[in-house]
């Protein structure tokens, strides 16, 4: 078969649709969303679970559930997603798998759009559970067959960590013949699912057990690479995922004088990084990410004195992706540089798009609590966070989905006046109706704005699950009806907005406003496509 | 034979899509590909760039180290410059000289062209003026690719080929559109 050009997510997407997956469970997180859009997108996917789920903790549930009915599935979300599910995902480690469960997580080292930059593996690690870390698109494509292999080999559920400059990185990738879907099949043992703790205690013995399995099967792994020989024995290099791309490119392809280990699969492989340990005067960790091999080698396993280089001791930065250049440094090579950049030369942060409806929401919000002077409008994570830029400085928190609202609930009920909420449409599906029953069931006085742009926006423009019916929502968990307001948000209609936003201020108790307007860029995407 | 390139600009200027027609005519080449792309909170009206590395060897990394960088292709004046630190000395800096001014604090542009000019290869073409002269106002990107190819050494046919194939499902219309472009930024290059 002929190469296809794909995005390490996308090349993921086919592996597990070739590898004859039955449902994917997504809530979109850049830079994870494409994997999902890859699915939605396929004629080979019809018939295929593909639609979002309404966040991450439901969608690997319903994963969980569907692994139950023994079918191959997969949930895939952002790292600080997998917070979110971390609950499900943990247990999940305890009931194991039925069908194929693959866990994907694509983290963001350097954050380019995100929050923290949070590693993944040590989520995998905490479940004890095998973790898959593909070095390019071919092995995120491979990865999928083998990781519902070893899934069904162990009936465990398998992480597969993707970083952003794999997800977004475009390369060959060559197919394999497409498996059929597992039949449908309940679990052997009815009990399997099952986590009273009596049970659970069973489990957690069966998993502790398991891992001696899982550190064969990571010394065996075709992802793995063990180069021992070499004739250079005074630096051994390990080196995970991605970081082996730059480790070759730092030789510009050429042979690599030291003794090199390739991780791609974990549990580390012990025997063999000891050997490794052994036969070297020092060793170099490379690593996409936090130091985690680094520091299971300096921990109690090694009780050597000689060297371990990596992030701990700076020889890598501790935080920020890698790159080429950090690579070559980190092994004494000459690092290479064009020209710094010109002073005149000023930056292009991201900006609300020209047209935006949160512009005219936050110009009307601000005259709206201006008398109570800056620090009254907590915010959550979408386009609108960019609210906090000039020239609206608008907002002044940013924590996790769904935070707006209940920060507000809580510096409200510590008499703060006025506490407003600012959230997205689909972050209030994602997280915020929780919240906003606290809210109701204390009947604490906060202003919560729903920014309506009918989609989620700042992935692109993904539908959610909670669209069409925001007001039934909040008139359902208890709002009053006359207290959850809507508008249009437009210039010629700032007096009114303002209006609006004052008289629910001035209301001692739960407030919704909804200003309701749709994004341009799908407005933009659904003229081209009629055009 | 490989080609590193940093394509840049600003968000919705298109610059993917010069990155698609460079990986297609490569890839008919028989070349290995690597590209990598920015998406995302960056993309909403910031500076974006992406990776494009072409080559007939096996290609390890996604990202271009600094200082190795062939080409900077830019559809923006002073996005190209952001982009110095990866240019190798003997590169080429191709770009469009109408600026994308979406900040308050957007420079001086003279001060931006006599940067550009400082370099030893540098195009600086109006893509923006071309493209509306001939109709395809859309286009601009592609004008911008147009003065670019000769210095990466794919002929005008491979281009032309690569651009059939990707805008076919648009129309006649625009590929036609495209191609006057392509030819346009060929043209501005030689006189």
């Amino acid at each position: 078969m002929d190469a296809l050009m794909l995005l390490g997510d996308e090349a993921l997407a086919q592996g597990a649709l070739d590898a004859g997956i039955s449902g994917f469970y997504a809530y979109p997180g850049t830079p994870s969303t494409e994997i999902m859009e890859y699915a939605q997108r396929v004629k080979q996917a019809e018939g295929i679970h593909r639609t979002w789920s309404s966040n991450e903790k439901t969608a690997v549930e319903s994963a969980i559930g569907m692994s139950y009915a023994g079918k191959r599935t997969m949930a895939m979300m952002k790292h600080v997603g997998l917070n979110v599910a971390a609950d499900p995902f943990m247990n999940s480690a305890f009931t194991g798998a039925n069908g194929g469960l693959i866990i994907t997580v694509a983290d963001d080292p350097s954050m380019h759009s995100s929050q923290n930059e949070q590693d993944s593996r040590f989520y995998g690690k905490f479940a004890m559970i095998p973790v898959l870390e593909p070095s390019n698109q071919q092995e995120c494509y491979d990865m999928a067959f083998y990781g519902f292999e070893l899934s069904e080999k162990y009936h465990v559920p398998v992480m597969i960590r993707l970083t952003t400059r794999l997800s977004h990185s475009r390369a060959g990738v060559v197919r394999r013949s497409p498996l059929p879907q597992n039949t449908l099949k309940k679990p052997d043992d009815l009990f399997q699912f099952m986590l009273l703790p009596a049970i659970a205690r069973k489990k957690y013995q069966h998993l502790i057990e398991l891992q001696d399995n899982f550190v064969e099967e990571a010394a065996k792994s075709p992802f793995n690479l063990f180069a021992l020989k070499a004739r250079d024995l005074s630096k051994g290099i390990i080196c995970t995922g991605l970081a082996y791309n730059y480790l070759r490119e730092a030789f510009q392809g050429d042979q690599i004088p030291y003794p090199v280990v390739k991780i791609s699969q974990y549990p580390l492989p012990e025997k063999q990084i000891h050997a490794l340990y052994d036969s070297c005067d020092s060793l170099l960790i490379l690593e996409e990410g936090m130091p985690l091999v680094e520091e299971q080698l300096k921990g109690l396993a090694f009780k050597g004195s000689k060297p371990i280089h990596g992030r701990l001791d700076g020889t890598i930065p501790r935080a920020g992706e890698l790159n080429p250049n950090k690579v070559a440094i980190a092994l004494g090579l000459p690092d290479t540089f064009g020209q710094a950049v010109p002073e005149i030369v000023t930056g292009r942060p991201p900006a609300l798009c020209v047209g935006c409806p949160h512009a005219d929401s936050y110009l009307a919000l601000n005259e709206a609590v201006k008398e109570y002077g800056r620090g009254h409008v907590f915010s959550d994570i979408g386009c609108y966070t960019l609210g906090f830029m000039p020239p609206y400085n608008a907002i002044n928190s940013c924590v996790d989905m769904g935070a707006s609202i209940t920060m507000a609930k809580g510096a409200a009920d510590s008499g703060l006046f006025p506490a407003v909420a600012v959230i997205g449409d689909s972050t209030f599906a994602h997280s915020g109706l929780t919240g906003l029953l606290d809210c109701i069931f204390d009947k604490s006085n906060v202003v919560i704005v729903i920014l309506d742009n009918s989609t989620t926006g700042m992935t692109g423009g993904q539908d959610y699950t909670a669209a069409g019916k925001l007001e039934q929502i909040c008139e359902g968990l208890g709002v009053e009806k006359e207290h959850i307001r809507t508008f249009v948000p437009f210039k010629k209609n700032f007096d009114e907005m303002v209006q609006i936003y004052k008289e629910e201020i001035a209301y001692n108790g739960v407030s919704v406003v909804i200003p309701r307007r749709e994004c341009v860029q799908t407005l933009k995407r659904k003229h081209k496509m009629e055009a | 034979m490989t080609k590193d390139i940093i394509l840049a600009g600003v968000g919705g200027q298109g610059i993917l899509t010069i990155a698609t027609i460079l990986g297609t005519a490569a890839l008919k080449r028989g070349m290995n590909l690597k590209q990598a792309e920015v998406h995302g909170m960056s993309q909403r009206g910031g500076d974006v760039q992406s990776h494009l590395r072409l080559s007939t060897e096996p290609i390890w990394s996604d990202l271009i180290s600094l200082g190795r960088a062939d080409m900077i292709l830019s559809v923006e004046p002073m996005e190209a410059l952001r982009y110095l630190p990866y240019l190798h000395e003997d590169g080429w800096i191709i770009s469009n000289s109408t600026p994308f001014k979406n900040i308050s604090n957007y420079p001086d542009e003279e001060s931006i062209y006599s940067e550009i000019r400082k370099l030893k290869n540098h195009v600086l073409i109006d893509a923006d003026g071309i493209a509306k002269e001939i109709k395809a106002s859309r286009s601009m990107n592609i004008v911008v690719l147009g003065a670019a190819i000769k210095h990466l050494g794919f002929g005008a046919d491979e281009i032309e080929d690569a651009i059939k194939t990707i805008f076919a499902r648009k129309g006649e219309a625009i590929v036609e559109a495209n191609l006057r472009a392509l030819q346009a930024g060929l043209s501005a290059l030689s006189s």
